[in-house]
């Protein structure tokens, strides 16, 4: 029988909260983390979109001067992140060489880029600062959690745009079930509330343009949804086998049961209305959990609160689900903490896990008036899981015709 | 204008610090700055480049190499800029 793979720490910096519990604290009493850019940059560059999910803690406050200055915005998130959820884990005593690392980002050290060419723009070349390649690369998240953990198993970055970080969880099912790894710190972050992505995905339609009301914005499944909210910050959660856990006496949140990913192939940026693609992750998770579609108790959807996204989605659903679709209650957690972009993932797989720790479902905000095309059973207030064993996914899918879908296991023990 | 070797260490111990957060008063000639005030390489770089852009002088290429105490940095700025 192949071994379980299990969660044994949580770490994350968002919109909500600066670390899990006062994320999850936040989730559950309905805040929302998206505010007004209060930056003179906005006005400046006449950007069409005034607001965002910024995070609630800068990382620079539990990070190191030097720290600070060596690491882009998405590094220092990641750092964070990483570090609660080892110390979370109990610092776990393994050879550094069984440690690795799958930590993601969708877009990179994008104010480390855009700054050093500010900077080119009005000097020299030779005033670059040294250390622009290293904050820029999008390893570079993935680089600091593994000096800072010492992990020397493999540290790889998976790039997916929005579904990035969950199928980074996903690779680490690979790496554990080699047997050539003991531990794995997946995960993912993003800092690309900049102006010039928030140009980008504006320009492309993608991003609400409730300006006037930014913390209603973010509405999954209203019929009134018109776009996604850019949001920030990193998430991080440890993981190994059962016996490996049991050994060292940690805690175990829930099991890791399964991970799908596939690809549409079908346009760059419009999800395939059939959802087929989509559905074939849902499944392959599904299917590797050892359990089938009405199994599936809890979905916390990719739900960005887009037109055409959150349809597509649903179609998806209804071909893995059919009629026990309406028996599942489904969960949009960006419209508290927006999207976290390659983040997002490891966000919302926490919130699955917690919630099948701690036994209740966390509410979808903003929600006033359905989309009859959508008719999901959404989680609205706060719901409790009922007794028994429970299994739950998340979905995450990215332009460029990304799926990748994480299935967790309430835990029994 | 020429800046005296009090004005350049002046300066020189600001963008060491800012790099490194080590106390300006740590930051002294005699001190190597690999041994005594841990400087690695891209930090190294990172100074240059920054004094570079305050004494409005420049660096030879290999010019790191050279440079083993604070005092040889002070030193190489006042003869650069002349």
């Amino acid at each position: 029988m192949t071994s379980k793979i299990v969660v044994t720490g949580l770490g994350a910096t968002t919109p909500i909260g600066g670390d899990v519990a006062s994320t999850w604290a936040a989730l559950l009493a309905g805040e929302s983390g998206i505010s007004t850019l209060e930056f003179e940059w906005v006005a400046r560059h006449q950007l069409p979109v005034t607001f965002a999910g910024q995070a609630k803690v800068p990382a620079k406050d539990t990070l190191s001067h030097k720290e600070s200055k060596r690491l882009d915005p998405s590094s220092q998130f990641a750092l964070v992140a990483a570090r609660e959820a080892w110390a979370d884990a109990g610092a776990p005593d393994v050879a550094p060489e069984r440690i690795a690392v799958e930590f993601s980002t969708g877009i990179g050290g994008v104010w480390t880029l855009l700054d050093a060419y500010d900077s080119l723009n009005q000097g020299e070349a030779r005033h670059i600062s040294p250390m622009t390649v290293p904050m820029l690369m999008p390893n570079g998240p993935a680089a600091a959690i593994g000096m800072d953990i010492s992990a020397r198993g493999g540290i790889r970055t998976t790039v997916s745009a929005c579904a990035s970080s969950t199928e980074a969880i996903a690779n680490a099912i690979t790496r554990l079930r080699s047997g050539d790894i003991d531990v794995v710190v997946a995960g993912g972050c993003e800092a690309a509330i900049h102006p010039l992505p928030i140009a980008a995905f504006a320009s492309m339609h993608a991003l609400s343009r409730r300006n006037d009301d930014p913390t209603t914005a973010s509405r999954p499944y209203d019929i009134n949804r018109d776009g996604f909210v850019m949001g920030e910050g990193g998430a991080a959660i440890v993981l190994e086998l059962e016996e490996h856990a049991l050994a060292r006496g940690a805690k175990i949140y829930a099991e890791l049961a399964g991970g799908g990913v596939t690809s549409d192939a079908y346009h760059i940026t419009a999800p395939d209305p059939e959802g087929s693609g989509a559905a074939r992750a849902m499944l392959q998770a599904i299917e590797m959990a050892g359990a089938k579609p009405t199994d599936v108790m809890h979905i916390n959807a990719h739900a960005t609160s887009t037109a055409v996204g959150d349809i597509a989605e649903y179609n998806a659903m209804k071909k893995v689900f059919g009629d026990h679709l309406a028996n599942i209650p489904v969960t949009g957690t960006k419209s508290a903490t927006g999207h976290l972009l390659g983040g997002t993932g490891a966000i919302e797989a926490i919130f699955v896990i917690l919630a099948l720790h701690h036994r209740v479902l966390p509410p979808t905000i903003n929600l006033f008036d359905q989309d009859p095309a959508i008719p999901l059973d959404v989680v609205t207030k706060p719901r409790p899981i009922p007794a028994g064993p429970a299994l739950a996914i998340s979905n995450s899918f990215g332009f460029g015709g990304h799926n990748a879908v994480v299935a967790f296991r309430s835990y029994e023990g | 204008m020429a800046h005296s070797n009090d004005e350049i260490l002046a300066g020189l111990v600001e963008i060491i610090n800012e790099e490194t957060s080590l106390p300006a008063e740590t930051i002294e000639l005699g001190k190597s700055l690999q041994d005594d005030l841990d400087i690695d390489s891209l930090s190294m770089l990172t100074i240059m480049t920054d004094a570079e852009k305050k004494f409005g002088m420049r660096f030879d290429d290999n010019a790191s190499s050279t440079l083993n105490t604070v005092g040889d940095v002070v030193e190489y700025i006042a003869k650069t800029q002349a």
